[in-house]
C-alpha cells in the first residue's frame, strides 16, 4: 500500500497504480477521455491534469497527467487547484471547437461521457466563432453507426479494435486537427467484436445501429440484469426494452466474467426477441383442422393436461437453451426417468463427458476472465473465435501479458501501454493450436496444428504421455514432427505458472475432450497447476447436463417407439437442428402428442399439435450455468403479455390441472429454485447466485426503471389517460416502476450502471470496488463444482488410432460461424444477414480432384441423405477431410462428425 | 583548426570524395577509436569535450550516450540514429553538412555508433533534402568499399550497418521518439517516457539519437582531444557551431564560429547587417521554435546557457531577423499555421489549441480581430506549457507568439483597433 496526499489529505491506496486509478478508486471526480481501465494509460487526451508537489514547502507545483503519473507513495497533489481545474476546462473547450454539440440528437445522448465530463470540468462557454470541422461519415454495417464529426480523437477506437480485439480494418488516418477514425473504404467492420467500439467511445462516434431502429434514451428505457443466452460462456448483459420491445443490450461488467467486453453475436443477437417468428399464443391443430388454431390459456392447459392424463407415458425433451428452471419442472412433471436432454445422443455423451471431466477431473475451470492471465495455452479441437467468441478475446491477450510481463522487469507499469502494445506486436504468448482448420487465433498463436479430430487428440495424448510419462497413456506410431512439438507444448505447459487447456464440445469428439482431461491429470500428477476450460454449445448445457437426463433425442424417440410412452412434451428446443431427418420422422410418427414449449417459431412448433407460448429469457427470470460451473440468475427486462408465461409455468399449471401435489409450492420462482437445491445436490448453491424476491432495501425493490424515466403517465393515453398500472414482477426483487432506492444494490441485481455525475457506462468506476476489480460486495453468480482435492488421477485410455484417408471416405468435421451456427442470433436482422450460406468445406487438391472450382458445387453424401452444397476452399484443412459448417439457417442438420462422400454437384456437370 | 565542421566543404563545388576526405586527415579519428577499444573511454572523452547536442536541447551528448546499457547489459541490437530530418522554419546548417561533407558525419556516426557499441546506424533524412540524399548514398557506399562500414571494420572485429532512410515527411519526426515510430512503419508520433530511449528505443532496443552537427563533431572531439575541443569555444559549452541568419539582412547565410560568438558578430561582421531601408525589430535566436529576442539585445552571447539567461533559448542557432517593413503578427501567424499543421494530432492542447490560435492570427491579421482576441492568445502561451503537452512541439510553437505578444504588443492592438493589417497596403 502507498499513502498519496490528495488536497492535503491522506489516502491509501493500492501499489502499481496510476493516479487517475487511485483517485478514481477512491472515488474522486477526475475527468478523461483516452485512458480505459482495459486499455491502459497514452497521455493523450490531457484531460485528468492535476497539480503534483515536489515537497510541502512547493506551492506552485506542476501540472501532470494523473493517468501517466504513478500514485507513489507520499506523493502530494491536488485535484482542486485552480490551475489543473482551468487547465481541465481547457482540455474541454478545445475539444469542443469541433465538437458538433448535437445531443438532441445524438444516440448518445444522456448517456455520453463527453457530456458527463464537460458537466464536471464545467467548462460552458467558448469564444471560437470559427466554422467547424467536419466529415464524411462511413456505413460501417449492420452493427455499428458512425458519425465523425462528433469525434474527440481519444484514439479509445482504434486502440481497442486493433490492439486489444486484432481487427485490422479500423485505423486512424490523416493527422494535426484532421484525424479520421474509420475504415479505408466503406463496409462492415470485419471484426466480431465490433460492438464493444460502442462502449468504448466516449461520445457519439460509434453508436448502436440495432437500437437506431427503435431508439430509447438510456433513462426511458427498463433494464434488468440478464445473462446472455448466445454461447455457454454466460457474459452477463444489461437488455434494456421500452413499451414491450427489446431496444439493445449492453455490457454487464462482471470481473470473473466478461469483464468490459462482449462479442458481436451476444450484442446483437437479441432480436428475435421482437421477431416476427414469436409464439404468442397458445396453437392447437387437429387432423379436422390442420392450420394452428389459437386458443385460450385456459383451453391449452386442459388440452395438454387431458393427453398427459390418458397418456400410457409421458416423455419430456429438455433444453440446453431453457432455464434450469424450466428444465426442472419439465423433469418433474415427466418424471426424472422419463427426462431425456434435448440433444442428439452423440452431443448428449459428449457433453456428460464433460460435465464428467469437470466433476470428477483434478483440474479447476477457471472463471472467463482468468482465461486472459493464462501464461501458456493448449487449445485442443475449439474454434473458440467462433463458438465462444470471448473466450477468444481472452486468448488474444496472451501476447500482451507476456509483454507485459517483460515491462514490468523493466520497472515499466503495466498501465503504461504504448510501450506494451509496440512490445505485442513482436512478441507471442505461447498459444498453441491444434484445431481442424485455421481459426481467427492463428495469428497469434506460437505454433498450429490441422488435422482430422482423431489426430488432434492423438496430439493431446501425446502431450500428456510427455509430460506424465510414468503415469500417462502412451501413443503408439507418433511421427517425429508431431513428438517434438507435443514436447514444445509439454515444455510450455509445465514451465507455465497459469497453464490452461482448452477444449469443448465444438468438434463434437470425445477424444479431444479425453486427452484435455489427460493433459490436466498429467500436470497435476508432476505437481504442476492445471486449469481446463471447455466450451459447450449453448447458454445452459452444462446446467442441463448437472441436472441429468436419461440420454439423448435418439434415446427418447426409442422410448415412443417402444410403445412405453405416447405423448412428449418438448420444452424450448428445435428437435430438427439437432438429430438427422430420420430420428425426427419416427419421433413424430411414434408420437401421439407432440405438445412444444417454446417462445419462437420453429419447426418443432410448427409440427406440433399443441404450442404453448413461452417467454423469452428477456420476459422471464431464471437461471443458467455457464461452462465455469457458474449458476447465474437472469431477470425479466419487461413483461410478457398473456398468455404467454415462463415455461416452468406452464409446466406447473399443467400439474395443477392434473391434481399433481409436486408444484403445488411453486408460487414463485424462489419457490422452484428452494425444491431444485433440496432434489438434486450439486445444485444446493443455486438460491444464492442472486438475493431472493424478498430482498428489498430502503423498503422497496430495486427499481428497474431510471430516476429519469419519462411519460409514465403518457403511455397509452391515447387509449385511456389513466395511468395504467404496473406490471407485478412477483418472482424478483426488481420491480417495473422508476420508484425504489437507485443505489447501487447486491451485484447480482445492477439493473444499470448509473452514478451521479456519471452517466455513460463509465460509471461503472463508481460500482467496482477498485477500478477494473470486483464490483462492491462481490461479483455476480455462484460457481457449483470445484475440482476436489481428492480427486484421483485417472487416465482417460482409448487413443484414437490415426486417421487414415480413403479415397472416396470422407471425414466431416463440424465447422462453427460466429454469426449463423447458434440457434436464437441467427433470427435477428443483424446477424441473420452476416450468416453464411450453407456449404461444404475442401481442401483445394482435394475439391480440384473431384473436378471442383472455387464456388462450384458438390454433392454430399451423409447419413443416407444426399446435399447439393457450395464449395469453399479451406486449405488449412487435411486432405480427406471436409467441413461442414453447424447450424446455419437452411443448412442439413447433420450429426457430425460422421462419415460420407463428397462428388461434384449436379449442377456443375 | 578554426573551422573544423567546414574546413574541407567547398560550396558548389560538391562534397570532398573519400579520396579527398582521406587526404584531409578523414577517417584517422576513426581508425584511432578502433586501435583504442576503449569505448568507455571514448565516452569519457565526449563528455570532457563538454559536446552538447546541436538539435536544440542542448544535451551533453557523452552524457547521453552513457545511459546506453553497458556491454552485456545491453540488448542487441544496439541502435544509433542520426537525425537528420532538418525541418524547423529558418534552419538549414545540417543540409550544410549533409551535402557538403557526409564522410564526416559517416565517419562521426561509426564513432558514435563503436561508442554505444552498437550494432545498426540509420541516418533519418529529411525527405526534402534530395542532393543530401545523393551525396549520403555515394558516401555511405565509398565507405562500405573501404571497410569504414560493415562486417568487422578495420581488422577490430567490430561490425556496423549503416542505412540511410529518407523520411515521409513531416516536422514532428524530427522528435526522437517520434523518429522511432515513423523509422518502425507506424505513425509518427512521440512516446511516452519513461521508457527512455537509451534503454528501450528502436524495436524496444536500446538506441541513441544525435543530431547531424552534434556527430559532425565528433571526429574533431577524437582526433584533436577534448581540451582543444574546449578550447574552440568561447563559452563553457566546447567546440564551435554554425550559426545560420535569413531575413532582411546584407548577407544571409551560414557560418561557423566559436560557440558564444554574439548576435551583434553573426549579424552585423557575417551577415552584413541590415538591409538598406530596413531596421532590425526584433530576432528569432534559434529556429521558429524559440522566443524573440528585443533589437536591443545583440550582445548576448549565443551558447545554451546565454540565451536561456537572456529569455529565449540558443536552439538550433539559425536566426530570423524581424524587420520594421515586415508585419510581426503575420510573421507569427506563418509560424503557428506551420507548427499547428505539423502536429502529429496526438494530444489534444496541440491538435485542437494551435490551430485556434492559428486562426485567431489570421483573423487579426485580415482586420477582424477583436480584443479578447489577445486575451486568448495570451491564456494559450501559458497552457501550452511544457508538461501540459504531449511532447515539445506546442510549448516550442508558442515561444514566438509569446514574446511577441510583449514586445509587439501595440502591433496586435494595432491590428485591432483599426481593422487591418498596418503592413498591408
Amino acid at each position: 500500500m502507498a499513502t498519496i496526499l490528495i488536497d492535503g489529505r491522506p489516502y491509501e491506496v493500492k501499489d502499481g497504480q496510476n493516479l487517475l486509478q487511485a483517485c478514481l478508486t477512491l472515488g474522486f471526480n477526475v475527468p478523461y477521455f483516452c485512458w480505459h481501465p482495459a486499455l491502459g494509460s497514452i497521455g493523450a487526451c490531457r484531460q485528468c491534469a492535476v497539480k503534483r508537489f515536489k515537497n510541502e514547502k512547493d506551492t506552485g507545483g506542476e501540472i501532470v497527467m494523473a493517468c501517466m503519473t504513478p500514485a507513489e507513495d507520499s506523493i502530494r497533489i491536488s485535484i482542486d487547484d485552480p490551475e489543473a481545474v482551468g487547465f481541465r476546462a481547457s482540455v474541454i473547450e478545445w475539444l469542443m471547437l469541433n465538437h458538433p454539440h448535437d445531443c438532441p440528437v445524438c444516440d448518445e445522448g444522456g448517456e455520453c461521457h463527453l457530456q458527463d465530463m464537460t458537466v464536471m470540468t464545467g467548462h460552458a462557454y467558448r469564444e471560437n466563432r470559427f466554422r467547424k470541422r467536419t466529415y464524411r461519415n462511413q456505413d460501417l454495417g449492420p452493427f455499428v453507426n458512425h458519425e465523425m464529426n462528433r469525434c474527440i480523437q481519444c484514439y479509445r477506437c482504434v486502440r481497442y479494435y486493433r490492439t486489444y480485439a486484432g481487427g485490422g480494418d479500423l485505423n486512424v488516418f490523416s493527422s494535426h486537427d484532421h484525424l479520421y477514425f474509420g475504415r479505408s473504404s466503406e463496409g462492415r467492420l470485419q471484426n466480431d467484436f465490433s460492438g464493444n467500439l460502442v462502449e468504448i467511445c466516449p461520445t457519439g462516434v460509434f453508436t448502436d445501429k440495432t437500437l437506431k431502429n427503435h431508439y430509447t434514451r438510456k433513462w426511458d428505457m427498463e433494464t434488468a440484469p440478464s445473462v446472455c443466452v448466445h454461447c455457454s460462456l454466460g457474459c452477463n448483459t444489461i437488455p434494456g426494452a421500452r413499451y414491450g420491445k427489446l431496444r439493445r443490450v449492453r455490457n454487464r461488467y462482471n470481473r470473473d466474467v466478461n469483464g468490459y467486453f462482449l462479442c458481436d453475436r451476444g450484442r446483437y443477437g437479441y432480436e428475435f426477441v421482437n421477431g416476427p417468428l414469436t409464439v404468442q399464443a397458445p396453437l392447437a391443430k387437429t387432423s379436422r383442422a390442420p392450420e394452428p388454431v389459437a386458443l385460450s390459456g385456459e383451453e391449452a392447459l386442459a388440452r395438454a393436461a387431458a393427453w398427459i392424463a390418458n397418456s400410457p407415458g409421458v416423455i419430456g425433451i429438455g433444453s440446453p437453451r431453457a432455464s434450469i428452471e424450466s428444465n426442472f419442472a419439465l423433469r418433474t412433471l415427466v418424471g426424472p426417468d422419463n427426462f431425456y436432454a434435448g440433444l442428439s445422443d452423440k452431443d448428449f455423451e459428449i457433453l456428460n463427458l464433460a460435465w464428467e471431466v469437470l466433476r470428477n477431473g483434478v483440474a479447476r475451470t477457471p472463471p472467463l476472465s482468468e482465461t486472459a492471465q493464462a501464461d501458456a495455452v493448449f487449445v485442443l479441437g475449439e474454434d473458440a473465435g467462433n463458438t465462444s467468441p470471448v473466450l477468444a478475446l481472452n486468448l488474444r491477450q496472451l501476447a500482451r501479458r507476456k509483454a507485459a510481463g517483460l515491462m514490468e522487469e523493466a520497472k515499466i507499469p503495466t498501465w503504461n501501454d504504448s510501450p506494451i502494445t509496440r512490445l505485442a506486436e513482436s512478441e507471442k504468448g505461447a498459444l498453441y493450436l491444434a484445431t481442424p482448420c485455421a481459426t481467427s487465433l492463428d495469428d497469434m498463436a506460437l505454433k498450429t496444428f490441422h488435422a482430422a479430430p482423431p489426430d488432434l487428440g492423438r496430439l493431446g495424448f501425446a502431450v500428456a504421455s510427455v509430460i506424465s510419462p510414468a503415469n500417462a497413456p502412451k501413443v503408439a506410431d507418433l511421427i517425429p514432427e508431431e513428438l517434438r512439438l507435443a514436447e514444445k507444448i509439454a515444455r510450455a505447459l509445465k514451465s507455465a505458472a497459469r497453464p490452461l487447456i482448452v477444449s469443448g464440445a465444438g468438434s463434437k469428439s470425445r477424444t479431444l475432450i479425453e486427452a484435455a482431461a489427460n493433459i490436466c491429470t498429467a500436470l497435476r500428477q508432476i505437481g504442476r497447476p492445471a486449469q481446463i476450460i471447455l466450451a459447450l454449445p449453448e447458454a445452459n448445457s452444462l446446467g442441463l447436463a448437472m441436472l441429468g437426463a436419461s440420454g439423448g433425442i435418439e434415446t427418447a424417440s426409442g422410448e415412443l417407439l417402444s410403445g412405453r410412452a405416447a405423448t412428449v412434451i418438448v420444452l424450448e428446443n428445435n428437435l430438427f437442428r439437432r438429430c438427422s431427418p430420420e430420428t425426427t420422422r419416427d419421433l413424430w410418427g411414434a408420437a401421439k402428442h407432440v405438445i412444444a414449449i417454446d417462445h419462437i417459431v420453429n419447426a418443432t412448433t410448427s409440427r406440433a399439435e399443441l404450442v404453448l407460448p413461452a417467454a423469452s429469457f428477456a420476459q422471464s427470470s431464471g437461471t443458467m450455468v455457464n461452462n465455469e460451473g457458474r449458476a447465474q440468475r437472469f431477470f425479466r427486462v419487461f413483461s410478457p403479455k398473456a398468455p404467454i408465461k415462463e415455461s416452468w409455468r406452464w409446466m406447473r399449471d399443467i400439474m395443477g390441472a392434473l391434481w399433481r401435489p409436486e408444484a403445488a409450492g411453486w408460487h414463485g420462482l424462489d419457490d422452484l429454485i428452494a425444491a431444485i437445491a433440496a432434489a438434486i445436490p450439486v445444485f444446493s448453491a443455486l438460491p444464492s447466485a442472486a438475493p431472493g424476491a424478498d430482498f428489498r432495501r430502503a423498503g422497496g425493490k430495486v427499481p428497474r426503471q431510471s430516476h429519469r424515466y419519462s411519460g409514465r403517465t403518457a403511455i397509452l393515453a391515447q387509449i385511456d389517460v389513466d395511468e395504467p398500472k404496473a406490471p407485478e414482477d412477483p418472482d424478483t426483487p426488481l420491480a417495473f416502476s422508476m420508484e425504489g432506492d437507485h443505489r447501487q444494490p447486491p451485484s447480482a441485481l445492477i439493473p444499470k450502471f448509473w452514478a451521479p455525475g456519471w452517466n455513460s457506462i463509465q460509471s461503472l468506476n463508481r460500482f467496482q470496488q477498485e477500478i477494473g476489480g470486483p464490483l462492491r460486495g462481490g461479483d455476480p453468480g455462484v460457481r457449483l463444482i470445484e475440482p476436489s482435492p481428492q480427486a484421483k488421477a485417472r487416465y482417460f485410455t482409448a487413443i484414437p488410432a490415426r486417421q487414415v484417408v480413403r479415397v472416396g471416405k470422407w471425414v466431416f468435421v463440424p465447422l462453427h460461424h460466429v454469426f449463423g451456427s447458434e440457434e436464437l442470433s441467427a433470427l435477428s436482422p443483424g446477424v441473420a444477414g452476416l450468416c453464411p450460406k450453407p456449404y461444404v468445406a475442401l481442401h483445394p487438391e482435394d475439391a480440384a480432384a473431384l473436378g471442383i472450382t472455387e464456388g462450384g458445387r458438390a454433392r454430399v453424401d451423409v447419413d443416407g441423405s444426399a446435399y447439393d452444397l457450395s464449395v469453399r476452399m479451406v486449405p488449412t484443412l487435411s486432405r480427406g477431410v471436409a467441413g461442414l459448417p453447424v447450424g446455419l439457417p437452411g443448412g442439413p442438420a447433420l450429426d457430425l462428425p460422421a462419415s460420407g462422400k463428397v462428388s461434384r454437384g449436379i449442377a456443375d456437370e | 583548426m578554426d573551422h573544423p565542421l567546414t574546413a574541407n566543404i567547398r560550396p558548389g563545388e560538391g562534397p570532398p570524395d573519400i579520396e579527398a576526405y582521406g587526404k584531409a586527415g578523414g577517417y584517422r579519428a576513426l581508425q584511432k577509436v578502433l586501435k583504442e577499444a576503449d569505448p568507455k573511454g571514448l565516452i569519457q572523452t565526449v563528455m570532457d569535450s563538454h559536446l552538447r547536442g546541436r538539435g536544440g536541447a542542448g544535451f551533453p551528448t557523452g552524457r547521453k550516450w552513457s545511459f546506453v546499457p553497458p556491454g552485456d547489459r545491453a540488448a542487441h541490437p544496439v541502435y544509433f540514429i542520426i537525425n537528420a530530418d532538418e525541418m524547423e522554419p529558418g534552419t538549414f546548417k545540417d543540409r550544410l553538412l549533409l551535402e557538403g561533407n557526409p564522410h564526416l558525419l559517416i565517419e562521426g556516426t561509426i564513432i558514435g555508433a563503436y561508442a554505444i557499441q552498437a550494432d545498426i546506424a540509420y541516418i533519418f533524412l529529411r525527405q526534402e533534402y534530395t542532393l543530401a540524399k545523393r551525396s549520403c548514398s555515394r558516401a555511405i557506399a565509398r565507405a562500405y568499399e573501404r571497410g569504414y562500414l560493415g562486417k568487422n571494420i578495420l581488422g577490430s572485429g567490430y561490425s556496423l550497418e549503416l542505412y540511410l532512410h529518407t523520411s515521409a515527411g513531416r516536422y514532428i519526426c524530427g522528435e526522437e521518439t517520434a523518429l522511432l515510430n515513423a523509422l518502425e512503419g507506424r505513425r509518427a508520433i512521440p512516446r511516452a517516457k519513461p521508457p527512455f530511449p537509451p534503454v528501450t528505443g528502436l524495436w524496444g532496443k536500446p538506441t541513441i539519437v544525435n543530431n547531424v552537427e552534434t556527430i559532425c563533431n565528433v571526429p574533431i572531439i577524437v582526433e584533436h582531444g577534448a581540451d582543444r575541443f574546449r578550447e574552440l569555444s568561447r563559452s563553457v559549452d566546447g567546440g564551435t557551431k554554425l550559426y545560420g541568419v535569413s531575413g532582411r539582412v546584407k548577407r544571409p547565410g551560414l557560418w561557423e564560429l566559436p560557440m558564444g560568438a554574439t548576435i551583434r558578430e553573426i549579424l552585423e561582421e557575417h551577415a552584413g547587417g541590415m538591409r538598406d531601408g530596413f531596421k532590425l525589430r526584433g530576432i528569432i535566436p534559434g529556429g521558429a521554435s524559440t522566443d524573440f529576442l528585443a533589437a536591443d539585445q545583440l550582445d548576448v552571447k549565443m551558447d545554451f546557457d546565454s540565451v536561456a539567461a537572456a529569455g529565449s533559448r540558443l536552439g538550433t542557432g539559425t536566426m530570423i531577423i524581424l524587420d520594421d517593413r515586415t508585419c510581426p503578427v503575420g510573421m507569427v501567424l506563418n509560424l503557428i499555421r506551420f507548427f499547428a499543421r505539423e502536429s502529429c494530432g496526438w494530444c489534444t492542447p496541440c491538435r485542437e489549441g494551435l490551430p485556434w490560435l492559428a486562426r485567431i492570427l489570421e483573423a487579426i491579421e485580415n482586420g477582424e480581430g477583436r480584443p479578447r482576441d489577445l486575451d486568448i492568445l495570451r491564456r494559450h502561451t501559458g497552457l501550452l506549457a511544457p508538461g501540459h503537452t504531449f511532447c515539445a512541439l506546442a510549448p516550442g510553437a508558442v515561444e514566438p507568439l509569446q514574446s511577441a505578444l510583449t514586445l509587439f504588443e501595440e502591433d496586435f492592438n494595432r491590428h485591432i483597433r483599426e481593422n487591418r493589417c498596418p503592413w498591408r497596403k
